[in-house]
């Protein structure tokens, strides 16, 4: 890339610790057990850009969201956004300032709203937080403007999210998310909690709001459909790794990976009726005891000695042994 | 940017007012179905008046012993043919009129009441609240220490409490200082039952989403914990304040019962009892049994509301 990134990730990892407590493993026997969640994944975001991570339940994309925001510290790496780490502490005063610019939208818009509170004081908690407008008049009329900027009414502001549908909901953590003039959101599942009428309603919005305020996503996502309308470049994950970064379209047209080409061959498709299809075999492994070498070999048809003991390198957009030793081709016609 | 992105049809209008959402809401419904939790509320009500009116309703001052005639001692209820005129349920063996006793000690029982329920419900919640949010060692220590204060029985507490104090602050108390270790005793012995609550709560509550949105712009830990987690954590607690009013009343009771209570110049119920319990003998029933009733109908009446607030807040039974 010719511009300079504004996210950039290198070599992140997290591992959580799930052992037993102290007592039983002590009276049980046993050892610590770790869970590598995210395991060594880099990869690098230009402004006004959408850059997706798709992946299985399990794969590390919510960790990798959450570690980006600075919601969950890093056991590894570095996360540097606009040039500022979030993880070192020699930048705590421009990490502050760059919270403002950094916002996230959940999941679950059941969960990422305050029950007790009204809509309008929900939206205007960043705008005091950072104590962006200081007069009270001033703020009402922002939360307004907010509301009507994400197709809601400035009176809803005074009724409590359980009033609202889970699309109307997602358009409340929307309008917060941008309160503070956000520049780069995190999405993680946006729409995964949503109906699929409404999930199109609210992506629509997402774009529309990039085109208008040049904002820079970075979308969650297990549902490669959803990605494909909305992501410039896309990553896919498989059990805390990156195993294959392309373009958007690219990702679809000329899948590399095998297990990339595994996830769209699973999604069904009038046109593919009747070809060939790789069947999805077997289940993500176990994180705590993940396969040695590649950890997709246990499922990949392509997998030889090398597989099994040598973690592949990302290189060219792939980390797959053998399209890197040319065993396998990049097949231009799925 | 004022225009939406589509039109939003204008909502419809509610009772946005606190009083209009409360006579909308399935509480007050289910409050309306139930007569017995009507009939309890209306005698807490009654009680509460007279606490408060005490001063205008009683024919005498019983903590002033310059209104008091051991002339007038020991006399039995107007009904009876001994009776005098203004002692409608007869006197003690001071000449303390007894209705005047029981409506000026209500006062002190539920005063004692409320301020013991309100000590111990903030700082229960308040290290619930901390033990949940914080976890680690912190949580763990607290929560053992609750383990074992809740291995002795609440009066235990308060009757250890309260001698520990006496026996630090030294000499002859006052009223009001009585009072005021009462509460505290009271207070102390409660506590566990809030913070267990409001730890269980919290734990659910701190890995919702909402408290992420909060973390993520800098909010310090305890505008989080006070702003946004206690609101999400009361509903509980307001049923197992009310249980307890009706338990720190009764704790109170016993302790004066006991006579490390309230002392015979400022008597509350639990001395009247005690007091009259000396004459039950003698044949003077009086002196035990109306500050005995009335005590019995207080903690009932606030009971049978606890139980109906803790199913009308259940979502599992309605």
């Amino acid at each position: 890339m010719t511009e300079r990134s504004y996210v950039e990730v290198n070599d992140l990892r997290r591992v959580f610790d799930v052992s037993k407590p102290w007592l039983n493993r002590v009276l049980e026997g046993g050892e610590k057990q770790y869970l590598k969640a995210v395991d060594g994944v880099s990869f690098s975001i230009a402004k006004g850009e959408t850059f997706a991570l798709v992946g299985e339940s399990g794969s590390g994309k919510s960790t990798v969201a959450r570690m980006v925001v600075g919601l969950l510290p890093p056991t590894s790496g570095e996360v540097m956004i606009d040039g500022v780490s979030m993880s070192s502490h020699a930048a705590l005063g421009e990490r502050q300032r760059l919270r403002r610019r950094i916002q996230m939208i959940f999941q679950d818009p059941y969960a990422s709203l305050n029950p007790r509170w009204q809509v309008d004081r929900i939206v205007a908690e960043p705008i005091r937080a950072f104590r962006l407008i200081e007069s009270e008049k001033a703020i009402t009329d922002r939360v307004g403007e907010l509301l009507s900027l994400v197709g809601l009414h400035p009176a809803d502001g005074r009724k409590y999210p359980h009033e609202f549908s889970g699309g109307q909901r997602q358009r409340i953590a929307i309008a917060r998310a941008l309160a503070s003039n956000a520049e780069f959101i995190v999405c993680d599942e946006p729409t995964s909690a949503l109906d699929v009428s409404v999930q199109a309603q609210i992506l629509n919005l997402m774009r529309d709001l990039q085109d208008r305020l040049g904002l820079t996503y970075l979308f969650i996502s297990h549902n490669l459909a959803v990605v494909r309308h909305m992501a410039s470049r896309i990553g896919v994950m498989y059990l805390g790794r990156i195993v294959e970064i392309s373009n958007g379209r690219e990702l679809f047209s000329q899948p590399k990976h095998p297990y990339t080409r595994m996830l769209l061959d699973a999604v069904p498709d009038v046109g593919m009726t009747g070809r060939q299809r790789i069947p999805v075999k077997g289940e993500i492994p176990n994180p705590i005891s993940p396969p040695s070498g590649c950890t997709f070999n246990p499922r990949c048809p392509f997998a030889n000695d090398r597989c099994r003991t040598e973690v592949p390198p990302l290189l060219g957009g792939v980390a797959c042994h053998a399209i890197h030793e040319g065993r396998l081709a990049i097949d231009a016609a799925a | 940017m004022a225009e939406g992105i589509q039109a939003a049809p204008a909502p419809q209008a509610q009772p946005t007012s606190w009083a209009g959402r409360f006579f909308d809401s399935d509480v007050w419904a289910s409050f309306k179905r139930s007569k017995l939790t009507m009939a309890a509320a209306f005698l807490t009500a009654v009680f509460m008046a007279a606490a408060v009116l005490a001063g205008v309703l009683s024919p005498q001052d019983p903590f002033d012993p310059a209104q008091l005639e051991l002339m007038n001692s020991r006399l039995p209820p107007l009904w009876n043919a001994e009776g005098q005129a203004p002692f409608m349920l007869g006197t003690d063996e001071q000449g303390r009129d007894i209705l005047s006793a029981i409506l000026y000690g209500l006062r002190i029982s539920l005063a004692v009441g409320f301020l013991g329920v309100a000590f111990s419900a903030t700082l229960g919640i308040a290290l619930g609240l901390i033990a949940g949010y914080v976890g680690g060692t912190v949580d763990a220590f607290i929560m053992r220490v609750a383990d074992v204060q809740l291995t002795f029985p609440a009066i235990l507490i308060a009757l250890l409490v309260d001698g520990v104090v006496k026996a630090v602050l030294g000499g002859q108390l006052d009223e009001m200082m009585t009072l005021s270790v009462l509460v505290f005793s009271i207070g102390l012995s409660f506590w566990v039952q809030y913070a267990r609550t409001v730890r269980g709560s919290v734990m659910v509550e701190k890995n919702k989403d909402y408290i992420a949105a909060a973390r993520l712009i800098g909010l310090p830990a305890p505008v989080i914990m006070f702003r946004h987690v206690l609101p999400n954590v009361l509903g509980p607690v307001l049923v197992i304040a009310t249980i307890n009013l009706a338990l720190a009343i009764i704790t109170e009771a016993t302790l004066s019962f006991l006579g490390t209570g309230m002392p015979e110049t400022m008597p509350s119920l639990g001395t009247l009892i005690r007091i009259g319990n000396n004459y039950l003998f003698s044949g003077e029933w009086w002196i035990v049994a109306f500050p005995g009733i009335a005590l019995a109908l207080l903690v009932l009446a606030i009971n049978l509301l606890g139980d109906w607030l803790r199913d009308a807040l259940n979502p599992r039974l309605r």
